[in-house]
């Protein structure tokens, strides 16, 4: 019903698209630093990690680039950074439109002759799933370059094995996949933080909750939505 | 003019708003004034259509505001500005944005008209210089100036406002309530203000309906409020007095 409302014609589409734009850069600008530091110290741990595991002579060491890219490109970065995301974006929907919830921003709206879902929700939702998959491609780099320095600085790999092992059996679909789940996410993301806001009654202690349950909720639908896609993909 | 027939509303079960009827005269500020807990909110939002009716009509100037579709309340509300009880100014945008903001969602005004007429509403609030500040920097008094010319920014035939007089110290709220008062005759609105303040009654109450319990209990003007042969009203009135006596028997 929510989303009937959220995703009805807008009034007047130059507003919107600025609005859209503004909440790329609310959402998506304004996490490309946790992401840059997160996704880095990953790829690096993960190479460090399966170089110490890989003891068997029968197995090459340029595999160590190839789990960093694997792990990377298939989980890390689309599904545990969307998690990470679902904490600081979904946090951030939920406790702001709650706000405006309790501070009768959302009542002026709609006396404005405004659709307040629409307003409110749309741009953030179009907005995630259009800059997520960017920032996922952005943790993939990041995250391989992390492995790379790590690996070769801490002498866990040498650098032609590293770069020979990210080159070696890729399958471009799997990117397809991972981008795919990424926009998924997205709209799970912002959707559903955007309701825990959107209906918050009280004060301040109700919007700490919505915030919460967004998170919580996000969460938990974000595990499910992978293991069904994934099931959909993989077989 | 807004009329308003037999208005009932519950909430789980609670009647608090109980077959109320009167009607609300164009180009006058009225206002709608009762103790806390008395109905007066319920009463504004339904108006607006923040709240449903479960019985009875709310007609503007013919139209039966109540029976409307979403999509048509939505269109009809461009009409009517409000004045929120904290100013519900959008914490995300500056005073100029605020008060733009129905100008540019639903006018083809260029830019260069919205910001005059941005500057023309800042002027009739008195409010100068505080066009790139954010709510937060604003003080109480600014912020009700600053949403009232957000409320008269798209030239509403309807003004509404709750409470606006709560927490102002009282020489801003005589300011305020000046302010709606001349708004109301420059722009030839129906002004409806929710108040318990008495000074505001005084000051500019042309047309006064005193709520109590959720009932519809005296209506009149501010010249009539204090010779009232009504009990409760009186009560609300002189409530200081009232409780001076009552403690002070009490002591006795």
């Amino acid at each position: 019903m929510l989303m009937r409302r959220a995703f009805s014609k807008p009034e007047k589409l130059k507003v919107y698209t600025k609005q859209f734009f503004f909440e790329v850069n609310n959402i998506g600008i304004s996490s490309l630093g946790l992401i840059t530091i997160i996704s880095f110290f990953i790829g690096g741990v993960i190479t460090i990690q399966a170089a110490f595991s890989f003891t068997s002579p029968l197995v090459p060491l340029y595999a160590v680039g190839f789990t960093a890219r694997e792990s990377m490109i298939l989980e890390f970065s689309p599904t545990i950074v969307s998690l990470i995301l679902a904490g600081k974006v979904g946090g951030n929907i939920a406790s702001e439109i709650g706000s405006m919830r309790i501070s009768e921003q959302i009542d002026a709206l709609e006396i404005m002759g405004v659709n307040s879902a629409s307003f409110l929700i749309q741009p953030k939702v179009l907005a995630g799933i259009f800059i997520n998959p960017f920032l996922i491609a952005i943790s993939m780099f990041l995250g391989i370059l992390g492995g790379y320095v790590m690996g070769v600085a801490t002498g866990a790999c040498t650098s032609y094995q590293y770069i020979f092992g990210i080159q070696s059996f890729f399958v471009p679909w799997k990117l397809t996949y991972a981008f795919f789940k990424t926009a998924v996410f997205a709209a799970i993301i912002t959707s559903i933080a955007a309701y825990q806001g959107y209906y918050t009654e009280g004060g301040a202690l109700e919007v700490g909750r919505s915030s919460t349950k967004a998170v919580v909720y996000a969460s938990i639908l974000i595990l499910l939505a992978n293991f069904l896609i994934t099931q959909i993909f993989f077989t | 003019m807004i009329e308003i027939k037999n208005i009932s509303k519950s909430f789980v079960g609670r009647k608090v708003i109980d077959d109320v009827s009167f009607t609300l005269q164009a180009g006058r500020t009225n206002l709608i004034i009762g103790e806390s807990g008395s109905g007066k909110t319920t009463i504004l939002k339904m108006m607006v259509g923040l709240h449903t009716v479960d019985s009875g009509q709310i007609i503007y100037d013919g139209v039966v505001f109540n029976d409307l579709q979403d999509k048509q309340r939505q269109d009809f509300r461009k009409d009517i500005g409000m004045l929120f009880q904290g100013g519900a100014l959008f914490d995300s945008m500056t005073v100029e944005e605020n008060i733009a903001f129905p100008l540019r969602m639903f006018t083809e005004f260029s830019e260069h008209e919205i910001i005059e007429r941005v500057n023309f509403c800042l002027a009739k609030v008195r409010l100068q210089n505080v066009n790139n500040l954010y709510p937060a920097e604003l003080s109480g008094g600014m912020k009700k100036r600053a949403a009232l010319a957000r409320a008269i920014a798209s030239n509403p035939k309807y003004l509404f406002c709750d409470e606006p007089n709560s927490g102002l110290d009282p020489k801003t709220s005589i300011v305020i309530d000046e302010l709606i008062h001349e708004l109301t005759l420059e722009f030839k609105m129906t002004t409806v203000v929710i108040t318990h303040d008495m000074n505001s009654v005084i000051q500019i109450g042309e047309n006064v309906m005193f709520l109590y319990q959720g009932k519809k209990w005296w209506e009149g003007d501010k010249t009539s409020i204090l010779s009232a042969n009504n009990k409760e009203l009186l009560e609300f009135v002189y409530a200081a007095d009232f409780l001076k006596k009552k403690n002070l028997n009490s002591n006795l």
